[in-house]
């Protein structure tokens, strides 16, 4: 009997000592999330990722937060690459939850989805998602593709939505990433919904520097920028409305896998999504971008400020 | 179907090969954007180069300052370069210019470093003027390293040209950078398989333009030796673990 229990906690050591070392290998070194390596292995814990850029990361921390207030055990897994990425993650357990984007995540979990504006796009996502997962109440905050100008040309041409660009006499260029190509609200949009010719110049960095620079520097007359990214108002860039919802809706949605979303975690999680608004994401992108603050802190400032819990 | 398949099927398509965006439009940019670049690296590399194997003069700083060049990220480069000069052509440009200019330079002034002391001096003596020397003498004897200078940078830069397309260019890197974000990845393996076969042409007719400017006198190890044969060369290799005979 006594030779049993040795050998049990013998062999309990070694799984907490691999358990340990798996964390500590398949981690980000650079990994500041407070993650107890050993400790959080237990089912209870929810595990947070994230996708390879700041405003998710922050999302991340967002989640796990506040589940941590509210005494569900939460860790963070950030940067884990892109969608594909994460999702195999999701799929094969080492993370449970993960901040989303609901036209993106329609389109790939069913890539011939038509569905464009916030609710239809939600209520197809919610019969697209695999079993196993499902998603949470999405938020009114909305990380889309957006159509800007620059005051210049907005003034110029009295453009201010996408139907005024019928308007404009000069041949249109649109920097943005090369899907915009065949994307439905890329180059073919313009033409089917608004009836205007435009041509691609493709920059691969995701309405980035490079991008704000050909707008700015008049190579384009358009750019296509996530609608969240602090150079839009830094730049005193005019954002085109969208009046006849051609852009795919992208609100933020939790995609949970369905052994984690407890009621508990649920009512949690919908209470944040609540509370989220497309303004928040720009100053917390902001807080992040430019003032460099981390993904952890920019998402605990956000928490205190809304007093959720 | 397995993507190396849907490849071939798209190299195939005869959609492909014509219109705005096909393979032989994407094919002569690339190549166009390949000339251009070397030409400039060339003009600056090989006079460069030159001088210092000539003179030996600027060695100390030349050298190592392009060895740290090449370390330098081309895609970060263009990107930083893009921000500052806009879009088109230069910023891509120069950042290749800068990724071909080492070997280009290494092959030109390593090259007239190892034309044999003895043989620039029989030259001199025979009253060759400096500059006779360098272009009748030493840059002769260097060209099959000159040559191999710029082989190894049109390959680099063959290959590397591809980055390019992160901006609104055009050229083979196209395919890929448009193919990754669709999943289109037959359209990428494709557009890399069209990179691989231009690199493996381009090589096959620098060897044939490397043998052939390769002077008569040394064609070392592909004439037949006509000399006596001393003892040195009668002898068989010896392992190095027999005894002396």
């Amino acid at each position: 009997m006594v030779r049993t229990r040795g050998l049990m906690a013998a062999a309990g050591m070694l799984a907490l000592a691999s358990l340990a070392l798996a964390a500590c290998s398949s981690g980000n070194p650079l990994d500041t999330s407070t993650s107890a390596a050993g400790g959080s292995s237990s089912g209870s814990s929810v595990i947070v990722g994230s996708a390879a850029f700041p405003e998710n990361e922050i999302l991340a921390y967002v989640y796990a937060d506040a589940l941590n207030q509210n005494g569900i055990k939460a860790t963070v897994k950030p940067n884990i690459g892109q969608r594909d990425a994460y999702i195999a993650a999701l799929k094969d357990g080492s993370i449970d939850l993960v901040p989303e984007y609901t036209g993106n995540l329609l389109q790939y979990f069913d890539a011939k989805a038509t569905a464009q504006s916030s609710e239809d796009v939600y209520n197809a996502l919610k019969t697209a998602v695999p079993s196993g997962y499902t998603v949470l109440a999405k938020a009114e905050a909305q990380d889309a593709d957006s159509y800007n100008v620059t005051k210049a040309f907005s003034d110029q041409y009295g453009v201010k939505s996408l139907d005024d660009l019928k308007k404009v006499t000069i041949p249109l260029k649109v920097a943005a990433n090369p899907e915009f190509q065949t994307r439905p609200y890329g180059i073919p949009g313009l033409k089917s919904e608004y009836g205007v010719t435009a041509t691609l110049v493709p920059i691969s960095d995701g309405g980035g520097p490079n991008t704000v620079k050909a707008l700015t520097g008049g190579d384009v007359q358009l750019a296509d920028i996530y609608s969240t990214t602090p150079s839009i108002k830094s730049e005193n860039l005019v954002t085109l409305s969208d009046p006849k919802n051609m852009i795919l809706a992208q609100n933020v949605v939790p995609l949970i896998s369905e052994k984690a979303a407890t009621d508990k975690v649920k009512a949690v999680l919908e209470k944040v999504q609540a509370a989220l608004t497309t303004d928040d994401l720009i100053q917390m992108n902001t807080k992040s971008s430019v003032d460099k603050e981390s993904a952890d802190q920019v998402a605990k400032d956000w928490l205190k400020s809304k007093s959720l819990f | 179907m397995n993507p190396y398949t849907e490849a071939v099927a798209w190299l195939f398509d005869p959609a492909n090969w014509a219109g705005d965006g096909s393979i032989p439009q994407r094919l002569t940019e690339h190549i166009i954007y390949c000339v251009i670049t070397l030409i400039i690296a060339m003009i600056i590399a090989i006079p460069a180069g030159l001088y210092i194997g000539h003179t030996g003069r600027g060695r100390a700083i030349v050298v190592p300052f392009t060895g740290a060049l090449r370390a330098l990220p081309t895609l970060g480069l263009v990107i930083l370069l893009a921000l500052w000069l806009g879009l088109g052509l230069i910023p891509p440009l120069i950042a290749l210019v800068i990724l071909a200019i080492p070997p280009v330079l290494a092959g030109a002034y390593s090259g007239v470093e190892s034309v044999d002391p003895a043989t620039k001096d029989a030259a001199k003596a025979t009253g060759f003027t400096p500059w006779g020397v360098l272009t009748r003498v030493e840059v002769p004897l260097a060209l099959p390293l000159i040559v191999g200078g710029i082989r190894s940078a049109t390959l680099q830069v063959i290959a590397t040209w591809t980055v390019a397309a992160y901006l609104p260019l055009g050229g083979l890197g196209r395919f890929i950078y448009d193919g990754l974000p669709v999943r289109n990845y037959a359209e990428m393996l494709g557009g890399s398989i069209l990179v691989i076969l231009l690199a493996l042409v381009v090589d096959g007719l620098f060897a044939l333009t490397q043998r052939f400017v390769t002077p008569k006198g040394v064609t070392a190890g592909r004439v037949h030796d006509v000399r006596t044969p001393t003892r040195s060369t009668q002898r068989k290799e010896r392992p190095w673990f027999a005894p002396e005979a």
